[in-house]
């Protein structure tokens, strides 16, 4: 029996390394070997459907209880660990089973879907990156294993929506559905850096009753209060629930298989993992309990009422899956997880099937529509019915209000500071000499080092705000965010001085990434002339492996786990004490808009409709 | 309310429109998926002069690009001697020009004329109007539209347009609107298209250029409104649009997101713009690139034909097979993936014979299948028919499927489909990965008509009218229609014991473009109706008495049978086969097995181009896999339609028997031993431009501009409001094909061929001047043939000129294993023009025909 559950442990890193290893393979074909990236899928669908299962089941028979593996610490100091840990309960078998049959089916569906298409190995290639993603989260053991899944996912989500690269619609879809991701990515951070605050190490899920009893006996709620928000805030944003649905329905743009995955089952029911996952924490306060509830009937009934008077048939299952997400929220608040997990199997596989045969809709109800057909009758037309009908097409403006009242104000501050981006050089001079400045000023207690912390972050916000809507050069874009990292890190030098490794690490990693950027920027540059942000240009068409290569620089600065930076980041965090607010405001708007204006230089540069040699370009509308 | 007159003679609104709705995509709903010239608004010029001003106006792309014709060129499919011949007509300088054809790269400027006055928006105002209207606007056009994807539908009904928003923007709390102002002169109705003009352009005189485009910034959508607007029965539930109600409805969101997200920080466009734009429709200047495109496409386009025509011209030189009694005839439809199938019938049984006829088989009809709210028409597109047929005693059940129900989106019943009916969707996945099968989700060509059902072809009584429509055909009405279709295909005598007339549908899954699968005679529906119509007229003691007088003698013992072959699964339906006697019952079940042979070999030859389907196994597990395709909801290429066609050859069965042409040819039955002064030749080319050349040149152009005259590929097709499909939830509507129907195209004009002497073929297409027209202006190309001497001449500048072909007599390859030579074809590399088309054959010799 003891010798089973060691063994358990030690193989559940199999289920991430499937996916992992399938990846990684899938890279080694070109996009006409069909053949070999079909027959590697499969091997790999087959494979990671029996070991679910066969897993499952010893697991059952052993009565083994909860699992917990550490499997490798990958940076730790005195106050900090961060370690991947992997974990495996009722919750993760249920999402592990019901991923490996949709991604069973879907593979399968996709493999004569997608045939011939440009993108095919580019699709799989994805999917299955995605899948290791979708199994870090499921199978983490702590928040910072949770997370790196979390931010997968939400790069291949991008990758796939924008899958379409050179039409117009597809690059600002991925990017709005990018935007909404990125505002669950640092709610997530933060919940990571105030746990570690409060129980003064990193947790790992076993420990969560901790906190949660931790919190029950605390006088000041806030800091628990503070934890539980930011969760709730992450799933309601990544499971689209309301005011946060329109995302859903715009991230369609892929191909029929993609989005049936991502949109219609798994992707769109990661935040009601995330709840299951950290239920101990937040159940106990009614607060919270109660904000489940009322955002889940609120989007239950709202996108209903939206769903029943769409036009389009994937848009539509988009808000009725939504709908069902909000039920499943009540039922989790509720406490009744199982009828939650049988709900949410339920919903993937039903949302999965319709988004497959959503083509043969026309079909069906023409025909449909032949033998049952009734002339409307003219009917009084009620206020309220007027204004529901009227809200639901515009979708309760749910998707006009995000740009109008998040996303424009920051934009607006930005362009006020675009004279930065034309002089980044300037800008630069400028924070030499106010560190120099700073310092000085600290020395003769003029300045307090808290501060100088506070103006450094303030400036990197600014300078990366100018980045986000900046319409020049893209080079100066790309110079902006690294003068911001710049401001972060003497934010952070003076903040904590003494950390040196931690910031060797992470400056040490942007750098890298900033002058690979820099120097395929100006390799582009010499083949096309000037580039800049004022349109999509859409060069990737041509230069399809310098984008790629810009896409990873890209990723790179802004602390994605393939550079040092991303474990720097992460262990600077916690340095942010609990009392320092407005740092740690500035830091995770900074944090936010560094992904947006990073992702966005890439997109303009190299996504979007191309001119052929002929001149033809796609029409902006399609 | 008074109609408001315009103040000045400059901006004259209802020609601007006009003009505009000439210009916009005319696609209809997609059941009604009718191929047409996709630049229909150019057809009164010539082809290339109406290409090039196309691609100046509006920015299309009208051809191959250069490189694509040079790589054809050194793979060998332009041929050096059909250049050369090209080369020398461009006078002395053939050096010169073939460097330019060859080596030369020319740097044009592309920009497009359109569009150039309404950037100003966002050059001078760093405004994106188009992203602050159109996803709100497409939601309001496909709202009002929509035919049942919505389970609440728009809550005003039978009114217009604009008068329905108004109603609803009016009880409604929420607005469409941003602005108050703008909301309150909507509702008052205190708008024209001029005053709005005003507003936001300022000068009248760019009033006509902001139309075009604004509507060119979703050619999708206003062209649909457009269509509709024209051709309101193609919304089955009819809504009352017009074009102009939404270009104001447009131009007030227009205004009203200016007012808001400007202020009082703008000026009427015009007021911005620094150089005026260019005017839209000037003559586009001639360029040396044109010209060297048009060498090339001309020298692409003669590699082929000449081929061909080498091909054609040669029967005279082949011995006479000897006659023998026939077994049976069969009558397909003219369209070019019948040619394979008919080739195969003859090769399975020596003794039959097969004709080509247009697939509506001469009877013109509205049809309603029993139960039926609607009446489709089953003929070609511009027939007005006065005739209904009925189908009765039908015992066809349309049966439902449960997933597909508006439950699944409701609240509570939502719970209970995702609870409960999410594990039987996983259930239904898995079978249609791993079973797929016919269900009702899957548009199933023979569901259009029940087998045993009772059609109302002849009329019982003048008095049996219905919604203006005389219900079947008086004897008078049936010999007529019999006669010509008869006379057409010169079948007048040496009847077989049975004769088939073979219509044709397709079955397919998961495609809202399943219409342009089927036939293009019947306005993109199945023939079946047709052909059993026709059938029973052919049967009718009445009608044949009266046929035998006008010389036409049915033997008594012949007898007609309507079926329909399935293009996509390769099967054959048959009706009123139980009508049969015994003998003919004997001879029907022989002659079925002919046909079922006949469609083996037919699927492995289609299987050729299927990659997922290896052609070297045995036939009936080809078979079944062609027929797998039809019913895979995964399936984006279910068959691949019309793709590949290129030539129409008019004339005896005789011309292009033992020829293999790979399902290129419309094959059109027509005799002219039995037609000396062309009367029925006139008759027989009317529709041929309007059919043959539509569905040619709109593969044409979704071929060469799948972005902007093509529907791009399907896989994130999304449908609208059942009548059209988008891209994705805020994008415009694709009309035009998808990718995967016209990747494996050869973007090449239609090749008429007539058997006629070219007096007479020139004297048939001028009969009509929308028939001349095709010709003329060269947008399809035609070849007479001398039925005496099998000379060729070809069709230029308004007369006929002897064409000498360049291949030699004995060039022509020999196939001397059909099977062989189907299972040496290769898969493609990758879908670049050098590979996707490569298997596209010219013209082989059959080895085993005639022995």
């Amino acid at each position: 029996m003891k010798l089973s559950e060691i063994l358990l442990d030690q193989i559940l890193i199999v289920f991430v390394a499937i996916p992992l290893v399938a990846f990684l393979f899938s890279l080694a074909w070109k996009n006409h070997q069909e053949k070999h990236i079909s027959l590697l899928v499969l091997v790999t669908k087959v494979a990671y459907l029996a070991f679910a299962l066969v897993f499952a089941a010893i697991w059952i028979i052993n009565d083994s209880g909860t699992l917990q593996f550490d499997f490798l610490t990958l940076y730790e100091t005195d106050a900090f660990v961060f370690a991947l840990q992997f974990y495996y309960d009722y919750l993760s078998m249920v999402f592990s089973i019901v991923g490996a049959f949709l991604f069973f089916m879907v593979t399968t569906f996709s493999k004569f879907y997608l045939h011939r298409d440009e993108g095919f190995k580019r699709f799989f290639s994805t999917i299955l990156l995605f899948s290791f993603g979708y199994n870090l989260i499921i199978f983490a053991g702590n928040f910072e294993t949770l997370f790196v899944g979390w931010e997968i996912i939400g790069l291949t989500s991008f990758l796939l929506i924008a899958f379409y690269r050179h039409r117009y619609l597809p690059v600002k879809n991925a990017y709005k559905t990018l935007s909404n991701y990125r505002l669950s990515d640092m709610a997530l951070i933060l919940v990571m850096w105030m746990v570690h605050h409060y129980m003064h190490k990193n947790v790992s899920f076993t420990e969560l009753p901790a906190i949660a009893a931790k919190i029950a006996t605390d006088e000041n709620q806030g800091a628990g209060l503070f934890i539980a928000v930011m969760i709730l805030f992450a799933a309601i944003v990544k499971s689209a629930q309301f005011p946060f649905t329109s995302w859903l329905p715009r991230s369609m743009e892929g191909p029929t298989s993609s989005t049936a995955i991502f949109y219609g089952s798994l992707s769109v029911h990661i935040g009601v993992f995330v709840l299951l996952r950290t239920m101990p924490i937040w159940e106990p306060l009614p607060v919270i309990k109660w904000s489940v509830l009322i955002f889940g009937a609120l989007t239950a009934i709202i996108s209903t009422t939206i769903s029943r008077i769409q036009t389009s048939v994937k848009t539509q299952i988009a808000y009725s899956s939504a709908a069902q997400i909000g039920l499943i929220f009540i039922e989790v608040a509720l406490g009744w997880e199982t009828l939650a997990l049988i709900h949410f199997a339920g919903n993937a596989f039903l949302r999965t099937y319709q988004l497959l045969v959503s083509p043969s809709v026309l079909n069906y109800l023409l025909h449909h529509q032949i033998f049952h057909y009734h002339p409307p009758l003219d009917k009084p037309l009620g206020r309220i019915q007027a204004t529901i009908y009227s809200l639901g097409v515009k979708e309760w403006n749910m998707d006009i209000n995000m740009y109008r009242y998040v996303w424009s104000p920051f934009k607006w501050i930005g362009k006020q500071f675009g004279f930065l981006g034309n002089q980044p050089f300037f800008a630069f001079l400028l924070m030499s000499v106010l560190l120099r400045g700073t310092s000085m000023l600290e020395k003769r207690n003029y300045l307090t080092a808290a501060s100088s912390t506070t103006l450094f972050f303030g400036i990197a916000l600014v300078l990366t705000l100018a980045a986000f809507s900046f319409r020049g050069k893209a080079q100066s874009a790309w110079k902006l965010l690294l003068l911001a990292h710049l401001g972060l890190f003497f934010g952070f030098g003076t903040t904590a001085p003494e950390k040196q490794t931690d910031m060797f690490l992470y400056m040490g990693g942007i750098l890298a990434a900033f002058l690979a950027g820099h120097f395929l920027l100006r390799f582009t540059e010499k083949k096309q002339g000037e580039l800049t942000l004022n349109q999509f240009s859409g060069l990737g068409f041509m230069h399809k492996n310098t984008a790629l290569a810009f896409l990873l620089s890209t990723i790179g600065i802004i602390g994605f786990p393939i550079t040092t930076a991303f474990i720097g980041i992460d262990v600077l965090f916690t340095y942010i004490e609990t009392s320092q607010v407005l740092d740690m405001v500035l830091l995770t708007l900074t944090f936010i808009f560094l992904e947006l204006a990073a992702i966005r230089i890439y997109l303009r540069v190299y996504l979007g409709p191309y001119q052929d040699e002929h001149g033809v370009i796609a029409f902006r509308s399609s | 309310m008074h109609q408001q007159t315009i103040p000045s003679a400059s901006f004259d609104e209802h020609r601007v429109i006009h003009d505009l709705k000439h210009f916009l995509p005319s696609q209809q709903a997609l059941k009604d998926f009718i191929h047409h010239n996709t630049l229909h608004a150019f057809q009164h010029m010539k082809f290339y002069d109406a290409i090039f001003k196309a691609a100046g106006i509006f920015g299309y792309g009208m051809h191959l690009k250069l490189e694509e014709y040079r790589g054809l060129y050194h793979t060998g499919r332009i041929r050096k001697d059909v250049l050369d011949r090209i080369i020398a007509t461009k006078g002395d300088d053939a050096a010169g020009w073939e460097r330019k054809l060859l080596h030369e790269n020319f740097q044009q400027d592309n920009t497009p004329r359109i569009g150039q006055l309404r950037k100003y928006w966002k050059d001078h105002y760093q405004f994106d109007l188009d992203n602050q209207v159109h996803p709100l606007l497409f939601r309001v056009i496909a709202a009002f539209l929509d035919q049942g994807v919505s389970i609440t539908g728009f809550p005003v009904s039978n009114k217009g347009f604009l008068d329905s928003m108004r109603q609803l923007e009016s009880s409604s709390v929420s607005s469409f609107f941003k602005t108050k102002a703008i909301r309150k002169r909507f509702i008052s109705g205190d708008y024209n298209i001029y005053s709005l003009l005003t507003a936001i352009v300022g000068d009248e005189s760019y009033f006509e250029q902001y139309l075009f485009d604004m509507h060119f910034a979703h050619p999708g959508w206003s062209g649909f409104v457009s269509a509709v607007e024209d051709n309101p029965q193609t919304l089955l539930d009819k809504r009352q649009i017009t074009l102009i109600e939404f270009t104001s409805f447009e131009l007030l969101m227009e205004l009203d997101a200016l007012s808001f997200n400007l202020g009082s920080k703008w000026k009427p466009l015009a007021s911005a713009v620094e150089t005026p734009p260019a005017d839209l429709f000037a003559p586009v200047e001639k360029t040396a690139f044109q010209e060297v495109i048009a060498c090339w496409q001309d020298a692409f386009e003669w590699s082929y034909y000449d081929s061909v025509l080498k091909g054609l011209q040669r029967w005279n030189n082949r011995p006479q097979p000897p006659k023998k009694e026939k077994s049976f005839q069969a009558i397909f439809c003219i369209d070019e993936r019948e040619c394979s199938l008919r080739r195969h019938v003859e090769s399975v049984d020596k003794t039959a014979e097969t004709l080509g006829a247009p697939g509506f088989f001469g009877v013109e009809f509205y049809f309603q299948q029993a139960g039926s709210k609607f009446y489709d028409k089953l003929c070609p597109a511009p027939v007005t028919p006065k005739y209904l047929i009925k189908e009765q005693d039908s015992s066809m059940l349309h049966n439902n499927e449960i997933l597909y129900s508006g439950h699944t989106h409701g609240l509570m019943t939502g719970w209970l489909y995702s609870v409960l009916g999410g594990y039987l969707a996983f259930i239904k996945t898995l079978k249609i990965l791993f079973r797929p099968e016919m269900s009702p989700a899957i548009s199933d060509a023979y569901s259009h008509m029940d087998k045993f059902s009772v059609l109302t072809v002849e009329n019982k009584d003048l008095k049996d009218v219905e919604n203006g429509l005389q219900i079947g055909y008086t004897i008078a009405e049936m010999t007529a229609r019999a006669e010509g279709f008869l006379r057409n295909i010169g079948l007048v005598n040496h009847f077989a014991p049975l004769v088939y007339i073979v219509a044709h549908g397709s079955s397919s899954a998961n495609n809202p473009h399943h219409g342009a699968h089927d036939c293009g005679a019947c306005s993109g529906r199945p023939g079946a109706t047709n052909a059993r119509a026709m059938a029973f007229i052919l049967n009718h003691e009445k009608v044949r008495g009266s046929l035998a007088a006008n010389g036409i003698s049915i033997p008594a013992q012949t007898r007609f049978l309507g079926c329909m072959h399935d293009t996509a699964a390769d099967e054959m339906g048959y009706y009123d086969d139980q009508q049969l006697n015994k003998e003919q019952a004997l001879q029907h079940d022989n002659n079925k097995l002919a046909f079922e042979n006949a469609l083996d070999l037919n699927a492995k030859e289609r299987s050729r181009r299927f990659a997922s389907i290896n052609t070297k196994e045995e036939l009936q597990k080809v078979r079944k896999e062609i027929k797998n395709r039809s019913v895979s909801l995964f399936e984006p290429r279910p068959e691949l339609g019309h793709g590949t066609n290129t030539l129409a050859i008019i004339g005896r069965r005789e011309i292009s028997k033992g020829l293999f042409l790979d399902r290129r040819a419309f094959l059109n039955s027509y005799d002219p031993t039995t037609d000396p002064n062309g009367d029925v030749l006139t008759n027989v080319m009317k529709p041929i431009g309007l059919v043959c050349g539509g569905i040619n040149l709109e593969y044409y152009f979704s071929r060469v501009d799948n972005k902007k005259m093509g529907a791009g590929t399907k896989l994130p097709h999304k449908v609208i409001g059942l009548f059209g499909v988008a891209n994705g939830s805020d994008g415009d509507l694709r009309p035009g094909l998808p990718w995967q129907m016209i990747e494996v195209h050869d973007p090449v004009r239609l090749m008429v061929v007539v058997e006629h002497h070219p007096d007479i073929v020139l004297k048939s297409i001028q009969s009509s001047p929308e028939v001349y027209e095709w010709y003329n202006n060269e947008w399809v190309h035609i070849m007479a043939i001398d039925p005496d001497d099998r000379s060729l001449h070809y069709f230029r500048n308004g007369g006929f000129e002897p064409y000498h072909t360049l291949m030699g007599d004995n060039e022509i390859k020999t196939i001397d294993n059909l099977k062989d030579f189907i299972e040496t074809a290769e898969e493609m590399e990758t879908n670049h023009i050098i590979h996707a088309t490569k298997e596209n054959l010219p013209v082989y010799l059959l080895e085993e025909v005639g022995n």
